[in-house]
């Protein structure tokens, strides 16, 4: 409905009509501010939320912390070693050394035993308190903005037309794949399968989790919905989930960055800022037309 | 179609710049604009009230905290903040097994009361399994048993301006230029008068040991842990807490955490 092509004209007159690259209206205002409210929210939900860690830097399975016995899956620490102070993290009972990033880092000389370092935390000194009262601030606006976006991406049609997988996906996937591995992108209207895939987990299972384990940790939250963490398996592993969607929010995070940069930044940036797209051009022959990054 | 292409070596060159630029601007930028009292933090603290009133819509005043079985309980209590005080009233108390320790409770009551632990035993008891939440992220639970908050509120009969229940403690939390800081605390009426809020002087089916509280701590079971003080002797009715302390409500409130400790 908002797919609008400018006519030739519009776009530089004198060019063939083989070479023209049709700017067309892409993304909705409600999708573009989401997307922004989104990213600010995150940033400041990752960066204080990594403070917070660093108040407890352990995962553990199940109803609560083993002290006495142990369900520890993951731990950042620093021990004292032959040669020195040493960070460390623990994965499933197999550690690494990971001095320098986490468990000890610092300005040479200062180093400090601390989770995660001082440049991925706010404040950038240990401070929860501070760190509280951010996470909870963007927790209300990144919520607040999934339902918003939720209502009006089903009214404009943008989860229909945009989002929902048809039987053509599937076919196509294993092109996409290829695209993707050759970083060969198309330019269409049309979110391609890896990015119809990506998206939606984001937006329908990664975000909503993690609004769900996040409230599974708040013990007033409990006596409200007390399933929540019957379901989860216990508030301790709702906190490792918790962390879990945190790590593959940064993952997508990385790679949306990454396929941006590979398919073309002014032209992705600008679809995201102002909605507007410059698709390929028209394909004459009668080949199914391939689609975009 | 072509043109949309970069090349490889191009594109990792790009990729990598942005990478490192993420990482060099380190996160001191807001280092400034944070501290208690500043704009933007007074700002982002409205959160924490539109959180509180969420809270308490959703819960009302009775929503019970889960509770669990014997099977739960796997480990002794894990303790934290202060866990041996070391104040002389507090050193005296302990060597005479806390036969000379009294509970007051003062302040806005039409009968102020002093109680020994034997009459604090005495009163009906309630005993829970629950999970005791840090605010630093981890968890244990265990089996409290002490006297509902309630009974001793009605016995002293709380008066109708009244709005806060202050909590005053034995143990040195922090020294500053002004001398000690004792711990101290605040819930309000409601998270007073909930049926799993108890004065708890047992634990594990054992008296409160010291580095949990002894001889009687706060249970408040829908919030966080620095919501319920140890070392207890004086429990306060006041209907605001703007000219104690910092002002904010509690010991680690005047130090930044927020007021309701619901999440």
């Amino acid at each position: 409905m908002e797919s609008v092509a400018r006519s030739q004209s519009e776009i530089g007159p004198g060019l063939p009509a083989s070479k023209e690259k049709p700017l067309i209206y892409r993304q909705s205002s409600w999708t573009r501010l989401t997307h922004w409210l989104w990213a600010v929210s995150l940033f400041f939900m990752l960066l204080s939320g990594l403070q917070i860690f660093n108040a407890r830097p352990q995962l553990y399975i199940g109803k609560q912390s083993g002290f006495a016995y142990n369900n520890t899956v993951f731990a950042i620490g620093a021990e004292n070693t032959n040669a020195g102070p040493r960070g460390y993290t623990e994965i499933f009972g197999h550690r690494f050394d990971t001095t320098g990033v986490l468990g000890w880092s610092g300005p040479a000389g200062n180093e400090t035993a601390r989770g995660f370092p001082s440049w991925a935390t706010i404040p950038s000194y240990y401070d929860l308190g501070t760190a509280r009262v951010i996470h909870f601030f963007f927790a209300w606006i990144l919520t607040t903005t999934l339902i918003v976006w939720l209502v009006a991406s089903l009214i404009n049609g943008h989860i229909r037309r945009d989002l929902a997988p048809r039987l053509d996906d599937l076919k196509r996937l294993p092109q996409d794949i290829a695209n993707h591995a050759r970083l060969k992108f198309h330019h269409t209207r049309e979110y391609n399968t890896l990015q119809k895939m990506a998206y939606g987990s984001v937006l329908f299972v990664l975000l909503p989790l993690m609004i769900i384990t996040g409230l599974a940790m708040s013990p007033s939250m409990n006596s409200v919905l007390p399933f929540l963490n019957e379901l989860l398996g216990g508030r301790q592993t709702a906190r490792t989930i918790h962390f879990t969607v945190m790590v593959l929010l940064v993952a997508f995070f990385i790679i949306h960055i990454l396929m941006i940069v590979a398919a073309g930044p002014i032209n992705e940036l600008r679809s995201i800022i102002t909605g507007w797209y410059r698709t390929d051009p028209p394909v004459h022959d009668d080949k199914t037309p391939e689609r975009s990054a | 179609m072509t043109k949309f292409q970069i090349s490889r070596r191009k594109f990792l060159t790009a990729a990598s710049l942005g990478a490192s630029g993420v990482m060099l601007s380190g996160c001191d930028a807001f280092d400034s604009q944070l501290s208690i009292g500043s704009g933007l933090r007074s700002f982002l603290e409205n959160a924490n009230g539109l959180t509180h009133r969420a809270q308490r819509l959703l819960g009302g005043g009775n929503s019970l905290a889960p509770e669990f079985t014997e099977a739960d309980i796997r480990q002794p209590q894990r303790p934290n903040g202060v866990t041996a005080p070391d104040d002389d009233t507090y050193k005296n108390l302990l060597a005479n097994n806390f036969s000379d320790w009294r509970l007051e409770v003062s302040g806005l009551v039409e009968k102020p009361l002093s109680l020994t632990r034997e009459q604090l035993m005495n009163m009906p008891s309630r005993t829970q399994i629950t999970r005791h939440d840090c605010v630093e992220g981890w968890s244990c639970i265990a089996k409290w048993t002490g006297t509902p908050l309630a009974l001793v509120l009605d016995q002293a009969v709380v008066k109708p301006q009244a709005r806060y229940v202050m909590f005053h403690c034995l143990d040195t939390i922090d020294r500053s230029l002004s001398g000690d800081v004792k711990y101290y605390g605040t819930i309000d009426l409601i998270d007073a008068r909930h049926p799993q809020t108890i004065l708890a002087y047992g634990v594990n089916g054992k008296p409160l040991p010291v580095e949990n509280g002894a001889p009687l701590r706060v249970r408040v079971e829908r919030q966080l842990g620095y919501k319920m003080p140890k070392y207890l002797y004086k429990i306060e009715l006041v209907d605001g807490f703007a000219n104690i302390g910092g002002g904010r409500g509690g010991y680690w409130e005047d130090n930044g955490y927020d007021w309701y400790g619901g999440v």
